[in-house]
């Protein structure tokens, strides 16, 4: 399985597996989560710098650094193309000119559903701006072939809201994105424990990006580790090829030379 | 003068720089981005880009999320 990498932008991955830094307990614990993941490309937030207070507290960068990971700042909690934009420009100059972004527009806060509209018109910008745009979308195919036709370096339609932990909602309209797909196709949200991860790369997608189910398990590190296994596990049935389903038995041991 | 950094009232001298004000709050040399207006001011334009009253300052970082 050395030379099955993964490809984004012309940059080559091992892992298959994205990892957000969001939810854990402190920075100790990120790290491990981290480290245990197995992941090359992990996801960070762009806020608001504390001003005068905890002038001492480790900065994200300090323990997740650009040197080991690459970084993929997101655009979480932008409602509209304009702020989503001007994240991914901050994100640019935070990084030293570092491009490539995880573009989300949400829609609504119960729901952090995509705004596709918005999405589509961030994307525009962004790659008219030389940014690499790897997209959060909705798991409609006709979107989601628009969004690569645009130039998006990759493709990530949720499996379930955001953090719900619902696994894959919908594996028909996952499919139907793939069988199109002529960039990476990343399921982004919804993914709660192992076998969810397994499924999604049994699809046929090319990776997997998730937070929540690691950062919410009882155990992160533990889960991390169980998620790194998944992802691999199900990269290989994928390649593998799984059996076709029967509606009967069929014996494994053969009947020639019964003694019965 | 009166500007706004993230959000908050602050105030400073007359021909105040980027790299001055960042030296005031003594983040120079951390990890951030700095926009004033919804422009970026590159790192390379701290020195010399001088803040007028009124001007809207951002300063980001990275954190924690998914």
């Amino acid at each position: 399985m050395q030379d099955d990498k993964l490809i984004i932008a012309g940059k080559s991955y091992n892992s298959r597996l994205l990892v957000g830094t969001g939810k854990y307990k402190d920075m100790d614990e990120t790290r491990d989560a981290i480290e245990a993941s197995g992941a090359e490309i992990v996801t960070v937030a762009i806020r608001r710098t504390n001003i005068g207070q905890n002038a001492d507290e480790p900065n994200l960068l300090d323990v997740i650094s650009p040197d080991k990971y690459t970084i993929l700042p997101n655009t979480a909690g932008c409602y509209t193309a304009k702020d989503a934009v001007r994240t991914c420009q901050l994100a640019r100059e935070l990084l030293d000119g570092h491009d490539l972004v995880k573009l989300e527009v949400l829609g609504d806060e119960k729901t952090l559903y995509p705004n596709m509209v918005d999405t589509i018109e961030a994307a525009e910008i962004l790659i008219k701006d030389g940014f690499k745009v790897m997209v959060y979308t909705s798991d409609d195919p006709i979107i989601a072939k628009r969004l690569e036709d645009m130039g998006c370096v990759a493709v990530m339609p949720l499996a379930g809201l955001i953090g719900s932990g619902l696994g894959i909602c919908n594996p028909h309209n996952i499919r139907l994105i793939l069988e199109n797909a002529n960039v990476p196709i990343l399921i982004d949200a919804g993914v709660g424990t192992a076998s969810d991860a397994a499924i999604a790369m049994e699809l046929g997608c090319e990776a997997v990006l998730m937070n929540t189910a690691i950062a919410a398990a009882k155990k992160p590190v533990l889960m991390a580790s169980a998620m790194k296994k998944a992802i691999e596990a199900g990269r290989e049935s994928f390649l593998a090829g799984r059996m076709p389903k029967k509606a009967y038995a069929s014996a494994s041991s053969p009947i020639d030379g019964t003694f019965f | 003068m009166e500007i706004f950094v993230n959000g908050k009232s602050r105030q400073v001298e007359e021909s105040f720089s980027a790299l001055q004000l960042l030296e005031s709050m003594e983040l120079v040399g951390k990890r951030l981005a700095l926009e004033i207006n919804e422009e970026i001011v590159p790192k390379s334009r701290h020195a010399e880009y001088l803040i007028a009253a009124g001007d809207k300052v951002e300063i980001v970082n990275a954190i924690g999320g998914g």
